[in-house]
């Protein structure tokens, strides 16, 4: 789950070159169909039988931001166990019905949502839509699977708390947001873990598990007339609305401070970053081209090129846009031996310094622009992948064209966009936590 | 789990790298109505071609596997495979360092690499019209590589971090490595496919070269091409750009030392003071899908299936649930080796449970499998798992691809692929209680525990 919640971001987002737009093939694959079933819910489709399987993908409004005050690992603990029995199927019975048709069905939750994925041959589709309906309306929470689940997210927790990636990770978040729900740990703590009840997770499902912050997108064999239907017998039952604690807006904090913390492992890990662009920000898209160049592009980023490819510094340097409903940030990390640990910060405060004060070249960003486009259709090479993108489309509220605006919004990104946005991306300093061996790990003054 | 074995080139974007798509056994895609065959053809270079033919969306993916991994090596160059797999990106004469991936970025392609112990795969997934350029391409570095020590030494330090990131800060990780060291007594599965810390450090670019020109041929390789192509497109592409590079007659058959009949159940403590939660894992010697005798290897994929994957199998109800004594357990069967493989069980005992008691749970459930057979209904539950894997399969190029690729690697053919979810189908709970009863005995076996070291920190070398 803790994969999960930092990986909101980076997926590129482009349709094919141009060529492919005509191409029936694409059109086939791209076209998206709103659903509205009968009773009202919206979902998005995009119906292909090639493969026999049906993908579905949900989201509600909530997330880990919504774990009551002090009990932080509620959400996380509610996704945990809401496939734990349900109805008159206890753990067991439920898993079995699932098993003996393949079916897949998982519950994650990110900080501003609660998601669900959904896998299935396409025969066993109603009784994959009808296992997830019984989740979400009837979970049991029995005592047996909630104990059991306790034990396995204390000793993760016990786990993570000697790994420098994860540490350096937490330590970062509580600190850009502290006092903000956006700090928590999402899988709280060894201290709240054994707090949490059955009650916790019930008020959970009650609160956030409503039709009016529902996010639905399908893939696969299945045509509008079936989807509609199932929408309704499916999510029909759920309330109207969701009963969420109001979430404050915040700015990552602390920025310009490094966070050294003592651990002896030969590698030291760095975790880094500061204040991003709100989705909505009419400059949005020129912080995710100029992010790209920076950090972002696997093999051509700055960072990638100077600190790992020049000097072998590193193996993994990256660099992520964060957006999320009441913040935004950018993020990224790297890890390097800890006798270098002190010249790879000083690398890359100077190279994001760099860019922060020159921008990108003309090059760089026509490179950028030109990968941004064309990754869209290659990175979504799965039905589930696809349902996935969908959705975070709809939770960003990009609207149903977002597909074939997208690419427009690529190019009309201008080198004098770019610098500007450079300036006001990196030119902040970094918030910075570093974990490992302390006296080479300590940093030096820059 | 191949992944665990499978080391990438590079990270991407995110923190924690993992290796490769999960698929821990050989699927395939069975024959469907709507679906284009997958078909083979060899030119007469020797270089295999095979064709996964996708046409939901116009794109490509070209993969090249080399018949050689880390097993390959000779001994006391460990990792070389691997280096050599970083090296491939720093370019050749005609298209010189990164040439090649500012190509496939420039058009929103991805590409990446990776290494396991029976082979070393490239690839790039891009428009399918940018198709042949990528074949020009990794034809050309086929035989063309260009190397000088301003790319290889700071190349190597980029591995000596892979190891750090993958090994060295993670405790799990250092004992896998050990166990695996242990189970092997003669065979070079038993070194690390990343190699060991000593011998990256002295690797260079005389070894890379040497090894890149022992194996790196067209009649040691296998060009998977999935997407929107057809066959015969294929056929043209592949004789255009990897049909003019000649054969290397040198290429032998794969002869690794085997292993000796196993004398005697081994266990391996690894202690680090890092270790907040306590773990065990135990690997059998079994026989691969290459090495199997018919059925056998089948019937362990069924095996591990209801031993060990999910919340309904044998050893999680057993120890997770009914005894509540481990947090987790767990069961795989690597079957994708050209050689002798592993079978492995996992589980993570609750505090205040000892290993001896965690082992005679694992213990009880196997030898009951052994002596009484599974159930007809727990049977059709793992057989139906398995062989819908080989559906959802065909919704991913990029495991398709790895399916294919891997299979072939490793000794087995495109019939054997195209077959296994009928070998799935066919397998009787006769056929497990015989492959838990011959397999998933202890003297076959290596135990390992991880534990925390309380002692004050002894010397530790500082990388």
């Amino acid at each position: 789950m803790n994969a999960g919640i930092l990986r909101i971001a980076a997926t590129a987002l482009a349709v094919a070159g141009s060529a492919w737009l005509v191409a029936p093939q694409a059109a086939r694959a791209t076209t998206i169909q709103r659903v509205i079933s009968p009773g009202g819910i919206e979902a998005w489709l995009v119906q292909d039988a090639t493969v026999p399987l049906v993908a579905m993908d949900l989201a509600f409004a909530g997330g880990v931001a919504q774990d009551p005050d002090g009990k932080p690992g509620v959400a996380s603990m509610t996704a945990a166990l809401i496939d734990e029995g349900a109805g008159d199927l206890d753990s067991q019975a439920f898993r079995e019905r699932l098993d003996r048709r393949a079916i897949e069905l998982n519950f994650s939750v990110t900080r501003d949502c609660f998601r669900v994925s959904l896998r299935t041959l396409k025969e066993n589709r109603n009784e994959a839509f009808e296992l997830l309906r019984m989740a979400l309306v009837a979970p049991r929470f029995d005592r047996e699977p909630l104990e059991r689940i306790r034990t396995q997210v204390l000793s993760t927790l016990k786990k993570d708390s000697t790994s420098p990636n994860d540490i350096a990770r937490k330590q970062w978040w509580a600190t850009a947001f502290k006092n903000h729900p956006y700090g928590r740990p999402a899988n709280g703590t060894l201290d709240s873990v054994p707090t949490i009840g059955a009650d916790d997770l019930r008020g959970y499902v009650r609160r956030v598990l409503a039709r009016d912050g529902l996010k639905i997108a399908v893939v696969g064999d299945i045509d509008a007339a079936a989807l509609g239907a199932l929408l309704d017998t499916t999510f029909g039952a759920l309330p109207a609305k969701a009963t969420l604690i109001p979430v404050p807006q915040v700015q990552p904090d602390a920025v310009g401070e490094k966070v050294t913390i003592g651990l002896d492992v030969p590698q030291t890990v760095i975790a880094f970053g500061g204040p991003g662009f709100a989705r909505k920000d009419p400059d949005f898209m020129a912080a995710y081209v100029v992010n790209h160049i920076a950090g972002g592009g696997a093999f051509s980023s700055r960072l990638y090129r100077e600190v790992r490819e020049k000097r072998g510094l590193v193996y993994s340097v990256y660099d992520n846009l964060v957006w999320l409903k009441h913040a935004a940030a950018f993020y990224g990390g790297t890890a390097t031996r800890a006798d270098r640990a002190a010249e790879t910060i000083a690398l890359i405060e100077q190279e994001l310094r760099r860019i922060a004060h020159d921008g990108p070249t003309e090059q760089e960003l026509a490179e950028a622009k030109s990968y941004l486009k064309g990754s869209q259709m290659l990175s979504l090479d799965t039905s589930s992948k696809i349902a996935s993108q969908l959705v975070q489309y709809q939770v960003d509220d990009l609207g149903i064209d977002y597909i074939d605006r997208r690419n427009g919004l690529i190019d009309a990104v201008t080198i004098a966009d770019a610098r500007r946005v450079a300036q006001r991306l990196f030119g902040g300093g970094l918030l910075m936590t570093v974990v490992g061996r302390t006296p080479s790990a300590a940093p030096t003054g820059n | 789990m191949s992944q665990r074995r499978s080391l990438t080139r590079r990270a991407a974007t995110l923190a924690v790298a993992a290796a490769v798509t999960a698929f821990a056994f050989a699927a395939s895609a069975a024959p469907q109505p709507n679906a284009s065959a997958p078909s083979t053809f060899t030119l007469a270079n020797g270089l295999q071609v095979v064709v996964l033919p996708d046409h939901r969306t116009p794109v490509a993916t070209q993969m090249v596997w080399y018949r050689v991994g880390a097993a390959d090596e000779t001994p006391g160059v460990s990792g070389l495979a691997h280096f050599l797999e970083h090296l491939m990106f720093k370019g050749t004469a005609k298209h010189p360092a990164g040439a090649f991936s500012k190509t496939v970025s420039r058009i929103g392609g991805s590409e990446n690499a990776f290494t396991s112990t029976d082979y070393t795969a490239y690839f790039q997934r891009v428009p399918r019209d940018q198709l042949p350029t990528m074949m020009e391409m990794e034809a050309d570095r086929m035989t063309g590589l260009v190397l000088t020590d301003d790319v290889v030494l700071p190349e190597r330090n980029v591995v000596l971090e892979e190891f750090n990131q993958r090994v060295a800060n993670s405790p799990d990780a250092r004992l896998t490595e050990q166990v695996l060291a242990a189970l092997y007594l003669n065979h070079p599965y038993g070194r690390p496919v990343i190699g060991w810390h000593q011998e990256i450090e002295k690797l260079n670019r005389a070894d890379a070269l040497a090894f890149y020109k022992r194996f790196y041929a067209p009649n040691n390789a296998i060009l998977v091409i999935a997407g929107d192509v057809e066959a015969d497109q294929v056929r043209t592409l592949a004789e255009k750009f990897y049909g003019p590079i000649p054969a290397l007659p040198t290429i032998a058959p794969r002869l690794r030392p085997q292993e000796p009949t196993p004398a005697a159940q081994r266990t391996v403590t690894l202690a680090d003071p890092r270790v907040e939660q306590p773990s065990l894992r135990r690997y059998y010697l079994v026989p691969s899908a290459t090495t199997a005798k018919p059925g056998e290897s089948a019937a362990l994929d069924v095996l591990a299936q209801l031993l060990g994957s999910g919340t309904n199998s044998l050893l999680y109800r057993a120890l997770v649930i009914d005894k509540a004594i481990a947090v987790s357990a767990q069961a795989w069967y690597h079957n994708t080796a050209l050689d002798t493989t592993q079978f492995g069980v996992s589980a993570t005992p609750r505090a205040g449970i000892t290993f001896a008691q965690i082992e005679q749970a694992i213990d009880e459930v196997i030898a009951d499998v052994a002596a009484n057979g599974i159930k007809p209904d727990e049977l059709e539950r793992a057989k139906t798992l398995l062989v819908a894997e080989a559906t959802y399969a065909r919704d991913n190029q990029s495991t398709m691809t790895r399916w294919y690729g891997a299979a072939l690697a490793t000794g087995q053919t495109i019939g054997d692929i195209a077959d296994w979810p009928n070998r799935v189908r066919a397998v009787t709970a006769d056929d497990v209680r015989t492959a838990a009863r011959t397999w998933l005995t202890k003297t076959r076996s290596v135990t390992g525990y991880l534990i925390k070291d309380a002692a004050p920190k002894s010397e530790e070398k500082r990388s």
